[in-house]
Parts: C-alpha cells; sequence; structure tokens
C-alpha cells in the first residue's frame, strides 16, 4: 500500500505505526505538519495529542508520559529545540524513552524558515548538559521520514534512551510515494522501572540525580557503557564508492544533492561516490571508513563545517584531501556547485 | 527531624542506610506536609495509584520517604511533567508538589497553564517565602523589605514586585476545582492544611480535576530564626500578605468530560490510495524536471500535485517540492515535480526541463535558468521581456482565456495542463492525467465536468495552435 504524502506528514504516519502514545508539541515552521497530523489522527486512535505551552512544557510532558512508560513525541525546530535540551539531559539522565524530531531551519537566532543543517552538532553532540548522548537518525526521503521515525522509537525502547529524527526543512515539506510499513512496532514490558500507578510500579523512582559522587559517576559510567553498546546500530549508505576516486559524503537532503551530482559525474566518466550516514548517533564510523578510506573527500552540507569535523574525527586516513562545499542562511546548495567543487578536486585544482 | 508516618518507607534506604531520620532542618515545614499528604495517601487507599512528583528545592528528595510511585522531573517543571503523566494514566493520582522558586517563577507557566486546562492532579505549592535549597535567595513570594541572599537590602518591590499571590491568580482561572490556601506554623493551622491535602486528594480519587492548595512553611534556616521564631514570621508576617482561607470549592458540581472524537482504525487513519505496492526502476523512461510558478491562488502547487500523483499512481520515482515561507510572501508560488525512471537524487531543480510560468515574476526568475532543449510554457497575457536562452522551445498559452471562457476562470492550471499533454511533456497516458485530474476534485466533485471541459479545450487549442 502507498500513499504520496509529505514529508512531515510520513512522521506521524511513523509515529502511529511505532505505537507511540501521545504527542506533546508547540508549533514552529517548518515543523508544524507533523502536530497537524498528530492533531487530527492521534485522538481517533485513542492517542492523546495536546498543544503545549511552550517546548520546555512539550518536552516535560513527555518526560512525565515517558516515565509512566507511554511513548511520546513531539516535532519542533532551532529555537523549540534549544528549550528542549534540558528536558534531552534529563530524559538522558533518567534512562526514559521518548522520541523528538527537529525539522531544521536555520540559525542561529531565530533565523529563518529555509533548509539548514546546523543543529548537527546539537542533536549528535547533545545539546543538553552533562556526559550524554541521544540516538539521531537523519532521513534523506519521505520513505525514511516514516521508517526512521519507527526506528527511533525502537531504538528509543531498546536502550531507554531519548531518539532524535534530524531532518531539514526540504525532507518536511516534500512529498514523494511512501509505502505504509507491514505492521506495528512490539511494545516493551516497562514494567520494572516506569511508575504507572499501580501496585507492581509502586517501589519504582524515575529521576537523574545520585547524591553521592561515586553512585552519580557510577551511573555515567553505566551511561557511557550503554552508548558504546549502541554501535552495532550504526546505519549507511554507500553509493558507488568501491571504485571511486572521490566520495563525495553529505546526510538528509544534501545527500539528495550528491546523488545527483554523483550519477551527473558518473555520466561525464568520473568515479565518484555518494557516502550518506544515516545513523549520526552512533556515528557509522566502520562503513565511513570502509566507504572512503585512501580516497579524497568531499563534505557537502547547509552549516559551517559541523559534520566536516566529525568525518575528520572518524577518518583513519590522515593523508585523506577533505574537501567541503556548503551553503547556509535558508539556502540550498544546488547540483552545479558540487559539481564544481567536485570537478575542481578530481582534476587537482585547489 | 525524625518523622513516623504511615505512608512513609519504614527506612529511608534511598537516603542511604538504614536512617529514619528526614533531611529536613528542625522546624521546616516540608517533613510535615508530606507527612499529612502520606496519611492521606494511606486513609485514602490510593498508595498503589498514587505517582508523585516532586521538584528541584529542598523537597527534592521526597521519593526518600513516601511509599508510592516516583518520579522527578527539572527544577520548575513538576506542573509540567505532571501534565504529562495524567495524560498517560488517567485513572490514577497523580500528586505534584513544588516550592515557590519552582512553582513561582522559574515554572509559573507551567503551573498556570495547568491549572487553566484543569489538568487532573493535585497540586501542592510550598510557599516559604524564599529559595531555600540554593541558599536562601529571593523568590516572587518574599515580603517586601524582606532580606535574603539576593535581597541583603530588603526586598525593594519597585525592583522586584511585589509577592506574588498564587491562589488569587489562580483563582481568575475557570478549570480549577479547588484552591485552598492553609499553613502548616501551628498545630491548630496543621489541622486546617490536613483537611485540605486530604481534599485535594480526594478530588483526585474521584477524578474531578485539578485541585490546588498553597502551604505556607516555616524555614527557619533561611528566615533567620528559630523554629518558633520561623513559624512566627510565617504567621504574623506571610499571612498579612497571604490569606489563609477556601478561594474555591467546586467538588461537588458535575464533572466535564473530554469531547468525544469518532474511534478510526489505524487503516482508515492512514487511508492509503494505491494498492500497488512496489516503485519499479524503468531506466529507459527519461528524467524530467518540471517547474510551476505563478501567484498563490492560481492553483500552481496543485497543478504540480496532479501530475506528480499521477506519475505516482503508475508506479514511478516522482517527488514534489513546494516553495513555502518567505519565498511565498509577496504572493508567489512555486514548486518543483521530478518524475523519473530511478531513484530521484534531488528533489529541488537548478535547471527545469519544463517551465510553466503565470505571472511576470516567475519568468524573471525562472526563465533565465533554462538551457538548450528545454521548454516554457507561459501565461500568454503576460508580456515576455525576459530574455530567452538559446535553444528553449516556448510556447505562449491564452490559459486564463480558455479558462474563462469554459466557465471556470480559476482553471487556468488545469489549462495548462492540457496543454502540456497535448505537446508530449509528461510521458504518461493521458487517460493517467485525466484520472488524476478527477481525484483532485475528490472534495467538490462539482467542479469535475467544468475543469474537464477545460482541459479538453486546452488541448484543442494546443494542438491547432502550438504543434
Ligand atoms: C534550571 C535550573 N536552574 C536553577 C537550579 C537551581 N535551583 C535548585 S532549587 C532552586 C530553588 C528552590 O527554591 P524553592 O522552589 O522555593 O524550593 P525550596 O528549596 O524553598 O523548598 C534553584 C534555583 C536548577 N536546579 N535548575
Ligand atoms: S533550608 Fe529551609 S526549607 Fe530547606 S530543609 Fe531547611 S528549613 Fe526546610
Amino acid at each position: 500500500m502507498r500513499k504520496f504524502i509529505k514529508g512531515n506528514e510520513a512522521v506521524t504516519i511513523g509515529a502511529i505505526y511505532a505505537g507511540c502514545d501521545a504527542y506533546f508539541g508547540y508549533p514552529i515552521t517548518p515543523a508544524s505538519e507533523i502536530a497537524h497530523a498528530a492533531a487530527m489522527h492521534f485522538p481517533p486512535l485513542g492517542k492523546e495529542f495536546l498543544q503545549a505551552e511552550c517546548e520546555t512544557a512539550a518536552i516535560n510532558m513527555m518526560y512525565g508520559a515517558a516515565a509512566a512508560g507511554k511513548l511520546s513525541m513531539s516535532a519542533s525546530s532551532g529555537p523549540g529545540m534549544s528549550l528542549m535540551q534540558e528536558g534531552m539531559s534529563y530524559l538522558a539522565g533518567a534512562q526514559l524513552p521518548a522520541v523528538v524530531v527537529d525539522i531544521m531551519r536555520t540559525g542561529p537566532g531565530l533565523g529563518n524558515i529555509g533548509p539548514e543543517q546546523g543543529d548537527y552538532n546539537q542533536a549528535v553532540k547533545g545539546g543538553g548538559h552533562g556526559n550524554y548522548r541521544t540516538i539521531v537518525l537523519a532521513p534523506n526521503s519521505v520513505q525514511e521520514m516514516c521508517d526512521l521515525t519507527i526506528k527511533c522509537f525502537e531504538l528509543s525502547m531498546k536502550y531507554r534512551n531519548p531518539a532524535l529524527l534530524l531532518a531539514d526543512a526540504v525532507l518536511g515539506q516534500m512529498m514523494e510515494s511512501l509505502t505504509i510499513p507491514d505492521g506495528m512496532l512490539e511494545k516493551q514490558d516497562f514494567s520494572s522501572w516506569s511508575v504507572r500507578g499501580d501496585a507492581v510500579t509502586r517501589k519504582n523512582l524515575v529521576c537523574s540525580i545520585y547524591l553521592e559522587p561515586d553512585l552519580q559517576e557510577r551511573h555515567n559510567w553505566m551511561l557511557q557503557e550503554k552508548y558504546e553498546s549502541m554501535r552495532c546500530e550504526t546505519m549507511a549508505e554507500n553509493y558507488l564508492c568501491d571504485d571511486a576516486d572521490l566520495v563525495l559524503t553529505a546526510y538528509g537532503s544534501c545527500s539528495r544533492i550528491c546523488r545527483s551530482a554523483v550519477d551527473m559525474l558518473r555520466d561525464e566518466g568520473f568515479k565518484v561516490g555518494l557516502f550518506r550516514p544515516i545513523s549520526l548517533y552512533p556515528f557509522p564510523e566502520e562503513e565511513m571508513n570502509s566507504a572512503m578510506g585512501g580516497k579524497d573527500v568531499l563534505v557537502v552540507e547547509l552549516s559551517n563545517g559541523q559534520y566536516r569535523d566529525d568525518v575528520r574525527l572518524h577518518l583513519r586516513d590522515c593523508d585523506a584531501v577533505i574537501g567541503l562545499a556548503n551553503r547556509m542562511g535558508g539556502n540550498l546548495i544546488s547540483v552545479e556547485e558540487v559539481l564544481s567543487k567536485a570537478r575542481d578536486m578530481l582534476e587537482g585544482s585547489p | 527531624m525524625i518523622i513516623r508516618s504511615k505512608g512513609f518507607y519504614d527506612e529511608f534506604e534511598r537516603k542511604g542506610g538504614r536512617r529514619r531520620t528526614t533531611h529536613y532542618c528542625a522546624g521546616c515545614g516540608h517533613g510535615i506536609i508530606q507527612k499529612l499528604i502520606a496519611e492521606a495517601m494511606v486513609d485514602l487507599g490510593i498508595q498503589d495509584d498514587t505517582v508523585f512528583v516532586s521538584p528541584v528545592g529542598c523537597a527534592a528528595f521526597c521519593y526518600y520517604y513516601l511509599d508510592c510511585g516516583h518520579v522527578a522531573g527539572p527544577h520548575g517543571r513538576a506542573a509540567a511533567v505532571a501534565s504529562g503523566l495524567v495524560r498517560a494514566i488517567p485513572d490514577k493520582v497523580v500528586i505534584a508538589y513544588q516550592g515557590d522558586g519552582d512553582l513561582g517563577a522559574i515554572g509559573f507557566n507551567n503551573a498556570f497553564q495547568a491549572a487553566n486546562r484543569g489538568d487532573g492532579f493535585a497540586h501542592f505549592f510550598v510557599n516559604n517565602a524564599l529559595y531555600a535549597m540554593t541558599g536562601g535567595q529571593l523568590a516572587p513570594t518574599t515580603l517586601p523589605g524582606q532580606k535574603t541572599t539576593t535581597s541583603p537590602y530588603g526586598r525593594d518591590v519597585v525592583n522586584t514586585g511585589e509577592p506574588l499571590k498564587v491562589c488569587e491568580v489562580f483563582n481568575q482561572l475557570d478549570r480549577p476545582v479547588y484552591i485552598e490556601r492553609v499553613s502548616v506554623a501551628d498545630s491548630k493551622r496543621i489541622k486546617q492544611a490536613r483537611k485540605a491535602i486530604r481534599k485535594a486528594l480526594e478530588i483526585q480519587k474521584e477524578g474531578k480535576g485539578y485541585a490546588f492548595v498553597e502551604i505556607l512553611s516555616p524555614c527557619p534556616t533561611n528566615m533567620r530564626a528559630d523554629s518558633v521564631g520561623a513559624a512566627e514570621f510565617v504567621t504574623k508576617e506571610m499571612e498579612g500578605y497571604f490569606p489563609l482561607g477556601v478561594f474555591r470549592d467546586r467538588s461537588d458540581a458535575e464533572t466535564a468530560c473530554c469531547m468525544e472524537v469518532a474511534p478510526k482504525t489505524v487503516e482508515e487513519i492512514v487511508d492509503a490510495d494505491y494498492a500497488g505496492d512496489v516503485i519499479a526502476d524503468m531506466p529507459e523512461l527519461r528524467e524530467r524536471r518540471y517547474k510551476f510558478s505563478g501567484f498563490g491562488g492560481q492553483g500552481i502547487l496543485s497543478l504540480g500535485l496532479v501530475i506528480a500523483d499521477a506519475a505516482s499512481e503508475m508506479g514511478r520515482h516522482v517527488s514534489w517540492f513546494p516553495s513555502y515561507g518567505p519565498e511565498q510572501r509577496g504572493g508567489s508560488a512555486s514548486c518543483s515535480v521530478v518524475v523519473s525512471g530511478r531513484e530521484i537524487g534531488s528533489p529541488t531543480i537548478d535547471h527545469p526541463d519544463v517551465l510553466v510560468a503565470m505571472n511576470q515574476p516567475s519568468l524573471e526568475r525562472f526563465l533565465p535558468t533554462l538551457r538548450q532543449g528545454a521548454v516554457l510554457i507561459y501565461e500568454s497575457s503576460v508580456p515576455l521581456n525576459v530574455e530567452v536562452p538559446e535553444g528553449v522551445n516556448v510556447h505562449p498559452f491564452p490559459a486564463a482565456r480558455i479558462a474563462s471562457e469554459n466557465g471556470v476562470a480559476k482553471a487556468a492550471n488545469t489549462a495548462l495542463l492540457g496543454c502540456m499533454v497535448e505537446l508530449g511533456l509528461l510521458d504518461m497516458p493521458e487517460a493517467e492525467i485525466a484520472e488524476a485530474l478527477r481525484r483532485s476534485f475528490s472534495a467538490k466533485p462539482k467542479l469535475i465536468d467544468s475543469n474537464m471541459a477545460v482541459f479538453e479545450a486546452a488541448k484543442e487549442y494546443a494542438r491547432k495552435e502550438l504543434s
């Protein structure tokens, strides 16, 4: 079964198939259609929808719902994401499952509502306080807006950790065919830690503080081990990298633009490939090294090199030439700009 | 302070060791209040059903003592956490407990909005006229002239405002069921506090809605007094600004119910419209990149959608990407449609193969991006005074005239669709396009016939005049 829909609506459909119980959110362009769809579709399914008074309230309502063992979500963009960071840190500290969708707009500050990828560090490095990580998945199509939303819920439950779907305005606003998921995500039993207001969970406590430094440290070590154990969940796409001289790398909507560039360069006889990380945390380090090791690399992003920094961090080949083609401010990078940068690198000019 | 109370754990293991003392200073109101809550919880038989949300403040560790489910969230957010909880477990008893910094300052709006929504939880607000945990700073409830660590010269109301009267503020709202201010400064007052707390929990047990109890509470440590002095300060000074009493009791009124929404199944909601489940690769199909542009209201976005919908129905790869936001302002709208036989790269278009332009700004903006072999169709009533790039095939088309001649002035977009079909720009059988056009009017079936007439007339014009 298929449906031709907007990326933002596909997120809500994904949430429905993931068994999300509640949506708490505050309107912001270009993420609002996710809330519109949830407001329309959640109540007839017996799910909760509430427009919160601000993003801080929304993330804390999610904290409450998650503490009771329910799956909840919110969607926002730049300024709202910043307001949610304290809550993200608490969710991570208290080990609660919840899914937040960031449809990135421009920044810093208010920014305009055009597409950008400037929230990379905030999302991937943990934008709140403390030694925590958020699971971050980056879709590049309407299909993945749905499928990776479901994956976010799955991983969020599995690791009892907040998960973030990091998309941008292009993916939120565009329409493509969505193949409807086969079935519902399986619910997990949260009775060992949740607080549901019943005899079984009466002795449970959801919190993120240990007054005793040794206990707080032990908690931190346990979290680090958990983040380490997430490595087996990495996801990436390797498009024609194997024989490539130059590998383009990008995530989200930029990777679509790169794919067009790769196809055109291949038509011209250049050996070019595309490496696309799908999980940004855990970062697909192995996949990246096997796709890009020993090759020149062109990073394409709608931010100031935030993603390139991670490429540098994870690429073991220290001699690799790492180029950057980027735009900011709501300007999309054109296929042409990518092509010309790639040709420069292929032809060895600076 | 040693407290034995029903509803408390026998030993405070979470506090570390096998201790029986609380962490509160002697003469502190928090311990008394929590004891009253615990007792009421047991007496009402709701201990298993209760989830307690603690604040960040001196009472952050309520979960050391009260034997029920516990959630501890961020400073100021207990109300918001409770608002989430009551939606997750609507039939249970939820308690939020907050200090006057927690509720009155950082979290005020969350508390206020929860009260305004009438969220079904018991809200206990402990007013000790200062921030205790962080070292006795000014709170919104600090009395005029009162010295705190951040008002060392005394509270200056001109700069920092008058004491915030939360009961009085919340009493302006319609949805709260119960609002009362009590004190735990002496045993007579504690009796009344016990009653109020019990009342708030009864209201929860019966599922009646939001109940707010403000409790004036001594903090000897930061009021810079002994237990007696602190209690006296509460009674003599604080009560002057914060009068005790019941502000509202609507617990006997009929409980309002949520609006009913007719239930649906997931299948009904998702309403997937295409049965064909795979999008097949068709390497022989050339990729076409269409740009549609005009004024908002000219149906530019839906013109693109009809074509995208037809292509999708046929199992082709297709993307539709609209202009949105600032680009839309000033009345312009455009969308990009890519139809391909293989997975689509960029859904955005730098150089369209086909440009359909309905106004002057569209020509100015997009015509220069066309390349050799591209096709331009434009509304012929718009003067073409933009230079046409070499090798572009230009088709002026009187879409507006054809639409109004056929009785639907607004259907210029449908006329352009007919023109594109006739010029063979869509690589799809006409029947599929016509079907998609009909589908696009499924919400307004009355418009189908007239639009089909425009579609046919446009095709005929294009056949005669353009080919
Ligand atoms: C976001 C944030 N800001 C500041 C703090 C520090 N802080 C902890 S408790 C508190 C004030 C508590 O005062 P109140 O709510 O009046 O409770 P009391 O200690 O008096 O019972 C503050 C400012 C924090 N934990 N989080
Ligand atoms: S500092 Fe004040 S509020 Fe905190 S425990 Fe001591 S008396 Fe109670």
